[in-house]
């Protein structure tokens, strides 16, 4: 079937059954590979993508379920993020693989939280599993990004 | 792992020569006349010689800076990688060593990874293309100062005859070279041309280190760290061209499993699906996209021939291990010597300490499953997929396709971890993936993609372990002698290698232990029992068990020594004249201080593996639920002359993390057989909440640079079970140390 969305602010209409798990959506039909596939099962977070901002898991997502909703991937972050800038900044990523669903794990973090405490992030990211164990420098990166956005002219 | 690939090349070469029914046709082209295995994990390669094996058909044409350095008409510099990149940081390095002698501007130097050529870039450790056992930076560093010094002389040369002045006045600095006499410079850009005509110097003259600018500062970063926050870093799963396949495969329930049958009427009946096949390892399932793969392997009946399948639980096995050890092993039990010396039945008195201890299965869990892209037309294969021993690839892929090693192409990729698991002899999912890509044929790109637990369930695991050690003390509570067994399961048996004397997988860490060296008798051996789980290296490869029985052993003889842990080791440490363990052990307490955070406890341990010595020293406490919680973790690291310290501290931050998840949780299980864990809700892994704050300190050294992917690894599990220990807690005598619910 037809199934049109909204990601990254454009609409897109692609063809897959209603059950397909949004990250192969994503990766497979609109060519958007920096959502990446580690359980499928809502388990690891590699996948999570922003549903009308709110972080989800989109390997166990049904597409249907993303019809009419703001879907926003890494790609659809911009590159400048505060997120991404103190990910480079920190050098976070080791083999990066989980890098796209920490950051975006952390970026709706810190859209409700601009000064989010060790507790906040423990709650926010323990969906995310990075094998490499980069978890101390996210943690900083974290309070790195909320530092950056602070910084920033448009930060309320 | 380095030393144990090391013969590889050599005994592929060997096998040249010997016939295998079949594979030499009549009238065959050279490049026909190859091929083929027979032996199990056998690379039996027929009519070629070693220049066959290593570059024929090779794409790779170096420049006039050699195979290292590529230099554009902007002046950038692009270093490339002999080895892959999965989150090790070696691209940092490497391209730093060669930035530093060649006098390159930093922020202008980018890495690009080497295709598959081991003529060009073997692992000078191995001999063959690959990369494994902590050895980018070691077996690059002559030869990438060499090649960085070797271009800049070239510059220097290209300026001199250009400017018509002496070479020794002049000068390069940050990708600019000048003459200061004359008032000229110019960057590499401008000198290119010129630069590439020179005769590149046999023996550039090196810098002495202490003049080093780059080499060992904080501006010595990842080049990858934009790409890989903002989703364009390239991976394996990430490959999509025109028409590319994506494949699954329904893999047997238990190792040594058949397909016996299958029917695929359902499964041919999926949108997408464009082909079901059955190849040596299972029923291939081919499909236009990855979930209609999914969902037509899903829909597949396959009935298992698994009349030669392993059936045993992993509790049988552990038993057995446990008999052996014990002396009840029967009458086949095969004991084969690692470590002996002086006269062990001249100590008979003295208190006797005896401790048991065991590990289980584990497997690799990195983040990015077993993939592969392989594209089949005829003879001729082209590969794309994060290759850790190229060589290997292309050895076992030749023998798919019919043809030469050489002539097979790898680009590598980025992989997403690996931890060993990309490194085996069998390229398991490679030969999988190729196998389909043939039966596709026509060049066709075809992915193979393992699911989370295809991959856990594929074995190559972490061998089960068991060891027995009985200690007698002498006066002074000090092992008056050491007995010791190990019985586990053999990484090198069957390896192309052949099966060595002795697999110092097994051993290494107990052997070459200080605490050994320093014991007046000492009796070890190991014995290999066979089982039919493929086991393989993970992570610090047997350093993951002897590190901890070592580390452990010794706090609990300082315990019933009456002595302090650090003192007992200093002793042992100075008797062994262990003075690399001395000064890291040294170095980590006075970086930890003398105040320990509220609430928690000190434990601390000492492990040398891939020529590098590590303390580390855990503060630990009980946490929510009963389970250890590692809040401050203190290192120190000798790992030579270090190239990059922010890099070597990520490796120490990962590698704690990566031995405490699996010294917390790991655990592969099988019952009759068949793995009982499938995905992270069942193999359960450290989480942010549960990662520990890691403090990197690298001991000063002159010396070469050794490894630190690996050995920051092993010291975490025994420097916890020793805080555990200083609380008054039992001694921990098998892994993981929180129980599955």
């Amino acid at each position: 079937m037809a199934v049109s969305l909204d990601v990254n602010g454009k609409t897109v209409t692609v063809e897959a059954g209603e059950d397909t798990p949004l990250m192969w959506v994503l990766r497979d039909e609109i060519g958007l590979t920096g959502t990446k596939f580690g359980c499928g099962i809502a388990q690891c977070g590699a996948c999570t993508v922003h549903l009308n901002g709110q972080p989800v898991r989109s390997c166990s997502l049904p597409v249907s379920a993303a019809v009419g909703a703001k879907v926003t991937t890494i790609e659809g972050l911009g590159g400048n993020h505060p997120a991404q800038q103190a990910w480079a900044k920190l050098d976070v990523p080791q083999c990066g693989y989980c890098q796209s669903g920490q950051i975006m794990s952390a970026a709706a973090l810190l859209a409700e939280n601009s000064a989010p405490t060790d507790e906040d992030i423990d709650a926010a990211m323990s969906g995310n599993i990075c094998r490499c164990g980069t978890y101390q420098r996210i943690r900083a990166a974290i309070k790195e990004a909320a530092g950056i956005a602070k910084a920033l002219p448009t930060a309320g | 792992m380095t030393r144990h690939i090391r013969n590889l090349a050599a005994s592929a070469v060997q096998a040249v020569g010997r016939t295998v029914d079949g594979a030499v046709k009549a009238g065959a082209t050279r490049r026909e006349m190859l091929v083929t295995s027979v032996a199990a994990g056998g690379a039996l390669l027929v009519g070629c010689s070693m220049e066959d094996v290593m570059s024929a058909g090779s794409p790779v044409k170096p420049g006039a800076f050699g195979p290292f350095i590529r230099i554009d008409p902007d002046g950038a510099v692009t270093v490339i990688s002999k080895h892959i990149e999965f989150g090790q940081g070696n691209h940092a390095g490497l391209a730093a060593i060669v930035a530093e002698e060649l006098d390159a501007d930093w922020a202008r130097v980018r890495v690009e990874q080497a295709p598959a050529n081991a003529k060009l870039y073997a692992n000078l450790g191995m001999g063959v293309q690959g990369t494994g056992g902590s050895t980018a930076i070691a077996n690059s560093w002559d030869q990438l100062r060499k090649a960085g010094a070797g271009a800049r002389a070239m510059f220097v040369q290209a300026a001199a005859n250009k400017w018509q002045v002496g070479a020794e006045g002049i000068t390069v600095k940050d990708g600019l070279v000048s003459h200061a006499a004359s008032g000229k410079s110019a960057g590499f850009g401008e000198l290119l041309a010129d630069a590439a005509k020179v005769t590149p110097p046999e023996s550039p003259k090196l810098k002495d280190p202490k003049d080093f600018t780059l080499i060992g500062t904080p501006r010595v970063r990842r080049k990858d760290s934009v790409a890989k926050s903002n989703g364009t870093a390239r991976f394996t799963q990430d490959v999509q061209e025109e028409g590319l396949l994506v494949a699954m495969v329904a893999h047997a329930p238990r190792f040594g499993g058949k397909v016996k049958s299958f029917d695929d009427a359902a499964a041919r009946k999926v949108p997408g699906v464009v082909n079901v096949f059955k190849i040596p390892t299972g029923v291939a399932v081919v499909a236009k996209s990855t979930w209609a793969a999914r969902q037509g392997r899903d829909a597949l009946t396959v009935e298992w021939n698994e009349d030669k399948a392993e059936k045993r639980g992993s509790d049988v096995m552990l038993a057995q291990y446990k008999d052996i050890a014990a002396g009840k092993g029967g009458e086949d039990v095969k004991w084969t010597p690692f470590e002996t010396h002086g006269d062990m039945a001249s100590v008979t008195d003295g208190a006797l300490f005896e401790a048991t201890y065991d590990f289980p299965y584990l497997a690799h869990a990195a983040m990015e499953p077993m993939n592969c892209v392989a594209r089949v037309n005829g003879n001729n294969a082209r590969l794309t997929f994060g290759s850790q021993i190229p060589t290997v690839d292309q050895l076992n892929t030749a023998k798919i396709v019919g043809n030469l090693p050489g002539a097979v192409q790898i680009e590598t990729l980025f992989a997403g971890g690996s931890f060993g698991r990309r490194a085996n002899f069998q390229s398991d999912y490679v030969v999988e993936c190729v196998h389909i890509a043939k039966k596709v044929g026509k060049g066709t790109p075809v992915k193979l993609v393992w699911t989370r637990e295809d991959d856990m369930r594929a074995g190559l695991f972490r061998p089960m372990v068991h060891h027995d050690v009985k200690i007698r003390l002498d006066k002074d509570g000090f092992p008056a002698s050491w007995r010791h067994r190990i019985v586990t399961q053999s990484i090198m048996k069957g390896s192309p290698m052949g099966t060595p004397k002795l697999d110092e997988t097994a051993v290494e860490g107990a052997l070459g232990s200080p605490y050994l060296k320093a014991t007046p008798a000492v009796d070890g051996q190991v014995a290999l029992p066979d089982a039919g789980v493929p086991v393989l290296w993970w992570r610090s490869v047997g350093a993951t068990h002897t590190a901890f029985v070592m580390e452990h052993t010794i706090d609990q003889l300082a315990l019933k020594a009456g002595k302090d842990p650090v003192d007992y080791r200093r002793a042992l440490y100075q008797k062994a004249d262990a003075k690399r363990h001395l000064a890291a052990l040294d170095l980590a307490l006075e970086k930890a201080g003398p105040t320990v955070a509220e609430g928690y406890t000190r434990g601390v341990a000492v492990h040398e593996s891939f020529g590098s010595v590590v303390a580390e020293i855990a503060e630990v406490k009980i946490g929510p639920g009963g389970e250890p919680k590692v809040g401050r973790v203190v290192v120190a690291v000798d790992c030579g002359i270090a190239v990059s310290p922010d890099q070597i501290a990520a490796q120490m931050e990962g590698g704690v993390c990566y031995g405490l998840s699996a010294a917390l949780y790991g655990q592969i299980t099988l019952k009759d057989g068949a793995v009982q864990e499938s995905n992270f809700d069942t193999y359960r892994v450290l989480r942010n909440s549960e990662a520990p704050t890691v403090e990197t300190w690298i001991v000063p050294s002159n010396n070469a640079p050794s490894g630190v992917g690996e050995p920051g690894t092993p010291v975490i599990a025994p420097a916890v079970a020793n805080a555990l220990l200083a609380m008054g807690r039992p001694a921990t005598t098998s892994l993981p140390m929180v129980k599955p619910a």
